[in-house]
């Protein structure tokens, strides 16, 4: 391939590229998002790809693995395009039967359809079922249907555009100018208007400056960012090398959690392509602009989310933050201007600069403006990842989107923003969903993260979880954070051991309110969030747990008891068999019984009767 | 200890030894070795002319390293939120029912490392553990069992 030196030769490479895609009549998409892919996509790869070898029609027929689809509860996903059909759950042995009846005959294999679980009809089209047709998808419509390791898949879609509009029409002052107009707050949680930030790190003083992107999503229950990265990497990348255009960056560097090894070799990758074809390294498209980007893996620390830590740990130090009063824009990594930014945010740059920020600040609400992907996960029936305008209503995300609680349970919280956020309990179902509102509903956007619980979730537990969490996740460099919130969470255990007492719940509260004021970082800051809205909304529970010693959603060990019931118990011994600590007495025939004494609460008996006479007291 | 120390300073070349390649060296270390023996810290030190005392804390820092040899085998059950509520905790006992190990852990024939992971991003199939790299997902306790006894035969 040649490189492209100037933006007409963009155009030009664009136009070869749709014009070798001519005779393509048929284009089978494979969803291999990590979702799918933890459920063998990639053998249905490979499968299709020996099918039409076989029968000699790769020509007119093209496999493409996609990033994450979105609709990761239906995985493995199969659509065949042009007419969008969408199969679920599919398995190899059924890619012969598709690939007969429905790509060369324009079948429609009925068994293999979604079913909408409310009319119990089938849906023959990805853009009909409910979980796409609610959603609004701009930065995330790419990443299901792209082929992610090809470049010229990307481009074919208008991608770089942006960049050479940018580079030839814009300055970067305008570049600024027009973020500023869309509105665009940053996605990583704390939402600072980007364009804001670009210009603080413009205006900044210093010869070299870095442009860089924070994929380091550390928040239990997300993966947006994962997915992003994994499924459309230029799509960031280009959101990159506009920034740094902007802010006059030479050298930048993308931060990607070692635990996501797919998404770092994306980005590796994506990297590469972009310099063979002229888009990143010296004199991107025939300007005088040049800008290198690095990828560094990170060792799994939550605390390198923070900017401080990350660029701490870039420098070869341990990951510990700093305090803020000199911002990273003017002295961040060795010292030098340095603009981080999350992966969502790069994401949804080029949309901006293609479109235009009026029609970005068109969506959204008054000071949340554009998209947010959450990622739906927990206690419902269609987990997946959710484009949808800020300001939709927690009910549509929830009911319409996310299809409600499975097995016929109630909804009781949904937990927002990660281990800095909080739980928003069933009776604010109808909060529209922006950074402003979650906030007053003592949660926070965080990342995006979204788990819904039901009432068989215990909130005591879940802030036990939390804090947990962060007595693990905390550096150790304040002592508020480092000593205070292991003491929250010793009082926290001890509520859901048994062992609380009224005074348990004063001192929880006091630490909250200092540990909030006193910490140095985010993290510490945000530390005692899951408690004080877990406290706010389901103070009973809490009291249950100190008063009672009761825990009402049947989770907290030590204040439960597993019962056999007599009646419904048929002596079949699956229990008593398969109990690892011999818990279980009984002879063939009879009634069983449970030794408490012996009984660790593993649940393993529950999941082994066939007759549900197992319960929990 | 020189095929040791070969593999180290191949890794070194590769990432360039300057301080912004520490992270990555050290990964790379401890991936090809599955642990970062002591040998290997002093030669990282000694090349990119950093204090050992900045090498042993950021070793000691990051979760993903560890300064004993690890299992062939590496069992992470994420305990990330979604694999909470949905019962990682379960699934943790169930280990420590079955071979005796807490997590951070090996057996003693070093033939099982047992670790827990905060969220590996595949929330939607909760909740999932990842075994060498490959993810399994919507574990239950009893898979969970018959997960280990695989392992085991593999490795006996």
């Amino acid at each position: 391939m040649k490189r492209l030196t100037s933006i007409q030769d963009l155009d030009a490479l664009r136009q070869q590229i749709l014009e070798k895609r001519k005779h393509i009549r048929k284009r089978i998409r494979v969803c291999n998002g990590t979702g799918c892919h933890s459920q063998g996509s990639q053998k249905l790869v490979d499968a299709f790809e020996k099918v039409l070898s076989e029968k000699g029609l790769t020509r007119e027929y093209m496999v493409v693995p996609t990033g994450c689809n979105g609709f990761c509860a239906a995985g493995p996903i199969v659509v065949i395009e042009p007419e969008e059909v969408f199969y679920q759950k599919v398995k190899a042995d059924r890619v012969l039967e598709i690939v007969e009846r429905s790509v060369l005959g324009g079948e429609v294999i009925e068994d293999l359809l979604y079913v909408d679980p409310t009319t119990g009809n089938r849906i023959v089209h990805e853009y009909e079922i409910p979980f796409f047709a609610k959603q609004q998808r701009i930065v995330f419509k790419d990443t299901g249907s792209n082929f992610t390791r090809d470049i010229e898949d990307y481009i074919s879609r208008g991608g770089y555009s942006a960049l050479a509009k940018a580079l030839s029409s814009m300055t970067p002052e305008q570049v600024i100018e027009e973020v500023k107009i869309s509105g665009l707050r940053g996605r990583g949680g704390g939402g600072f208007p980007t364009g804001v930030k670009w210009e603080s790190c413009r205006r900044a003083h210093g010869d070299i400056k870095y442009v860089m992107c924070n994929a380091d999503e550390g928040d239990p229950g997300a993966y947006m960012d994962r997915s992003l990265l994994e499924g459309n990497p230029h799509q960031v990348l280009e959101g990159m090398i506009i920034g740094g255009y902007a802010i006059g960056a030479r050298e930048g560097y993308i931060y990607v959690r070692f635990e996501y090894p797919m998404a770092v070799e994306n980005a590796i990758w994506a990297i590469q392509q972009a310099k063979e074809y002229g888009l990143l390294g010296e004199n991107i498209l025939g300007t005088d602009f040049s800008l290198d980007i690095h990828v560094n893996r990170g060792a799994g620390a939550f605390i390198c989310g923070e900017s401080t830590a990350l660029m701490a740990s870039l420098e070869g130090k341990i990951g510990e933050p700093r305090g803020k009063h000199i911002h990273t824009v003017e002295k961040g990594l060795w010292n030098r201007p340095s603009n981080l930014n999350n992966v969502e945010t790069w994401a949804n740059v080029p949309l901006i600069i293609n479109n235009g920020g009026a029609w970005y600040a068109s969506i959204g609400t008054e000071r949340s403006k554009g998209t947010k992907i959450f990622s739906l996960v927990g206690k419902i029936n269609n987990t997946g990842l959710v484009e949808v305008a800020m300001g939709t209503p927690l009910r549509t995300i929830i009911e319409d989107i996310g299809g409600g609680i499975p097995g016929g349970r109630k909804f009781k919280a949904v937990q927002t923003g990660g281990p800095s956020g909080g739980c928003v309990p069933e009776r604010l179902i109808d909060l529209p969903v922006d950074f402003e509102r979650l906030k007053e509903a003592g949660s926070m956007m965080g990342s995006g993260g979204m788990i819904v619980m039901d009432e068989a979730t215990c909130m005591v537990d879940v802030a036990r979880y939390f804090l947990n969490f962060l007595v693990e996740e905390s550096c150790g460099k304040c002592i508020p954070c480092r000593v205070g919130v292991k003491r929250m969470h010793e009082l926290v255990v001890d509520m859901c051991e048994g062992r609380g007492t009224p005074e348990h719940l004063t001192k929880l509260e006091e630490l909250c309110h200092a540990i909030e004021e006193t910490a140095l970082c985010g993290l510490g800051k945000s530390a005692p969030n899951p408690v004080l809205s877990t406290l706010r909304y389901f103070r009973d529970e809490y009291e249950a747990h100190v008063y009672d010693k009761k825990c009402s959603a049947k989770i907290c060990k030590p204040l439960i008891q597993y019962i056999i019931d007599m009646d419904k118990c048929t002596g079949c011994g699956a229990c008593r068999r398969r109990c690892p600590e011999n818990a279980i007495i009984g002879v063939n025939k009879e009634c069983h019984v449970i030794d408490e004494e012996l009984c660790v609460r593993c649940g393993i008996c529950i999941e082994t009767c066939k007759f549900k006479a197992i319960y929990i007291e | 200890m020189e095929q040791l120390l070969q593999d180290v300073d191949a890794v070194i070349d590769q990432w360039g030894a300057k301080p912004e390649s520490l992270l990555q060296i050290m990964l790379d270390v401890n991936h090809k070795f599955n642990y970062l023996p002591k040998e290997s810290l002093l030669r990282i030190s000694e090349r990119l002319r950093m204090p050992i005392n900045q090498i042993y804390s950021v070793a000691n820092f990051f979760k993903v390293f560890s300064l004993t040899p690890r299992g062939r085998t590496m069992v992470q059950v994420c305990t990330g939120t979604a694999c909470h509520v949905k019962g990682a905790p379960k699934l943790i006992d169930r280990v420590r029912q079955d071979l005796g190990l807490e997590p951070g852990q090996t057996t003693e024939d070093l033939a099982l490392t047992l670790e827990t992971v905060n969220c590996v991003g595949a929330c939607a199939s909760a909740p999932v553990v990842v075994v060498n790299g490959e993810t399994h997902s919507e574990i239950t306790p009893n898979k969970m069992a018959s997960l280990i006894k695989e392992i085991k035969a593999k490795s006996a």
